[in-house]
């Protein structure tokens, strides 16, 4: 955590202190002030958790679960890492009071592979709450009892997908589906399911004691809150900065010392190229995608190159289920690799924008429509530097 | 080693009996049994489809879906380098270099005594600290060839072939 000015996440905080008031709230209640905050999932995607969580209480049903999604894997994004690592009781109690507040009894952290070194720091939060009766039964002598089970994937972006996280926990392949339905009515086990990003249940506990209208007084009408931006790349300070949602890029790269910058790669892979023209342009949901990967480039590096990067990534990434997706990332990355060459026409580099549409409109899930987005704006941000070389 | 040997073939029971016999713990039994053994060969898809009732063709595609799965033996200790652009651009080619050189392989390959592979992975969020790499379970970042060299030297198989749980040398 680099900047000195603590706003939510990294401010006070006491464990235990977000749920009991939950528990006097009762859970419609807790729905109610999570929708007034209107927060949104900070995995990228945005989705009001308020809408969700209603959505997934309103479901009748036996049995229902909460995911913690940690399956980070957008390039350039690495603050649930931090989470995880320094803050896992504010998950754990985020995971809580979801649970609480549409009626489920056990949760899972659904822990990337790659994070595998985390999962001692969780399991051990885990015994600790359950120790102090923030987790287990019958929670601070209430009826709620919540569970929470580290679940382990094994390397694969697309688990991310709220819908392939759940195919890969239910033991088929981690793979999108069609929707509805949606996980708020057939999830995990085929019962209703909220999951939610490692960084939003961490502001749950705080918009609970707090209150939404205070929640409120950060961030933008339509963006409310802060944002833990994962900074990389040629910045003199790389780290992960808990700012304002609406904040320029310009003032964003002031925060981070990385002046000077050539373009930023705003919201991963998945997200968009800013070249120095639009640095004055907001981050948040109505503006540039507020995934929170910042990843900076300056004057000495070869876009083709970044490009060439990103395509390879989502090549390798896609699940190969749709074609719009498998297909058109690897027509795109030939496409990158006659830019290379010399051998791309104006008109064949027309071709593949048009491609570019295509697949945003026919992929099945964000993957594939988000993938053409870095190949998009790298062409049109620097297609001199890219098409006459 | 096949677990189809008699001391093996306990263990992967073993593996088994540690979960639920349910669908929902299909994918920790493969990363069990992954860790453990280095890779999931064509016995041990049999027995979990004994254990969980799920196809084998449907084991198999779990399996192919997942990277850091494989039927193919790996070495005692896989290296991954990440190649996503903040490590890339934070000078990942001459780590490249220093692993092939170092340990005699290209990534892809396994070195003669199955002690080392070596791998490329995606970006593992380790962004503000490249370049970075993972080994089995751990993490490291801030890479230089003078590190990897180190980082390698402490890889000493006889100080470490009791920790990752994995059934003695081969």
């Amino acid at each position: 955590m680099k900047n000195e000015k603590k706003k939510i996440l990294f401010g006070e905080f006491v464990t235990g202190a977000g749920l009991a008031r939950a528990l006097e709230m009762g859970a419609g209640k807790v729905v109610d002030e999570v929708k007034a905050s209107k927060l949104r999932g900070r995995g990228g995607a945005g989705f009001p958790t308020g809408l969700k969580w209603e959505l997934t209480a309103k479901q009748e049903s036996d049995e229902k679960f909460v995911i913690c999604n940690a399956d980070e894997g957008e390039p350039g994004t690495f603050k649930d890492r931090l989470l995880l690592m320094e803050q896992p009781e504010k998950i754990l109690e985020g995971m809580a009071i979801a649970g609480f507040a549409i009626g489920a009894a056990r949760g899972f952290v659904y822990l990337r592979g790659e994070y595998i070194y985390l999962r001692k720091i969780l399991e051990d939060a885990i015994v600790s709450m359950t120790e102090r009766n923030f987790l287990g039964k019958n929670i601070q002598d209430s009826d709620f009892s919540f569970d929470v089970e580290i679940f382990l994937g094994a390397g694969a972006y697309v688990c991310g997908e709220e819908f392939a996280l759940i195919s890969s926990m239910n033991g088929y392949r981690g793979e999108p589906r069609n929707k509805p339905p949606y996980p708020s009515e057939v999830g995990f086990r085929d019962k209703p399911t909220v999951v939610n990003n490692v960084e939003t249940l961490c502001y749950v506990p705080y918009i609970v004691t707090k209150g939404s209208e205070w929640f409120k007084e950060h961030g933008t009408q339509a963006s409310t809150g802060t944002k833990l931006f994962s900074v990389s790349g040629d910045v003199k300070h790389p780290g992960v900065y808990e700012l304002e949602l609406g904040i320029t890029v310009n003032q964003l790269l002031t925060e981070v010392s990385g002046e000077g910058a050539k373009s930023v790669q705003v919201g991963g892979a998945s997200g968009l190229n800013v070249a120095e023209k639009d640095f004055d342009k907001p981050i948040c949901f109505e503006g540039l995608p507020p995934g929170g990967s910042i990843i900076v480039f300056n004057h000495k590096r070869d876009m083709l190159h970044v490009l060439k990067n990103f395509m390879e990534f989502f090549v390798e990434e896609s699940c190969g289920q749709c074609t719009p997706c498998r297909e058109g990332n690897y027509r795109l990355l030939e496409g990158v690799k006659m830019l290379e060459k010399g051998e791309c026409s104006v008109r064949y580099l027309k071709e593949l924008e048009a491609l570019c549409d295509v697949m945003k409109d026919s992929a099945k899930c964000g993957l594939g429509q988000t993938s053409p987005n870095a190949f998009l704006s790298i062409v049109e941000n620097f297609k001199t530097e890219i098409l006459y070389r | 080693m096949t677990t189809g040997t008699r001391a093996v073939a306990d263990e992967l029971q073993e593996i088994l009996l540690n979960h639920e016999k349910d669908r929902t713990q299909l994918l920790p039994i493969l990363v069990d049994i992954n860790k453990y053994f280095g890779h999931i060969d064509s016995n041990a898809i049999i027995e979990v489809s004994r254990y969980t009732g799920v196809p084998i063709g449907e084991i198999h595609g779990v399996i192919t879906f997942y990277s850091f799965l494989g039927q193919k033996k790996r070495g005692r200790f896989v290296i991954r380098l990440c190649r996503t652009i903040s490590c890339d651009i934070a000078g990942k080619d001459q780590i490249v270099r220093v692993l092939e050189k170092e340990l005699g392989i290209h990534f892809g390959e396994t070195t003669d005594d199955g002690v080392f592979s070596l791998e490329y992975t995606n970006c593992i969020g380790m962004c503000d600290n490249p370049p970075a790499m993972l080994i089995n379970d751990k993490v490291y970042g801030g890479l230089t060839p003078e590190r990897v060299v180190d980082i390698l030297d402490s890889f000493k198989l006889s100080e470490y072939q009791d920790m990752f749980g994995y059934g003695g040398v081969e």
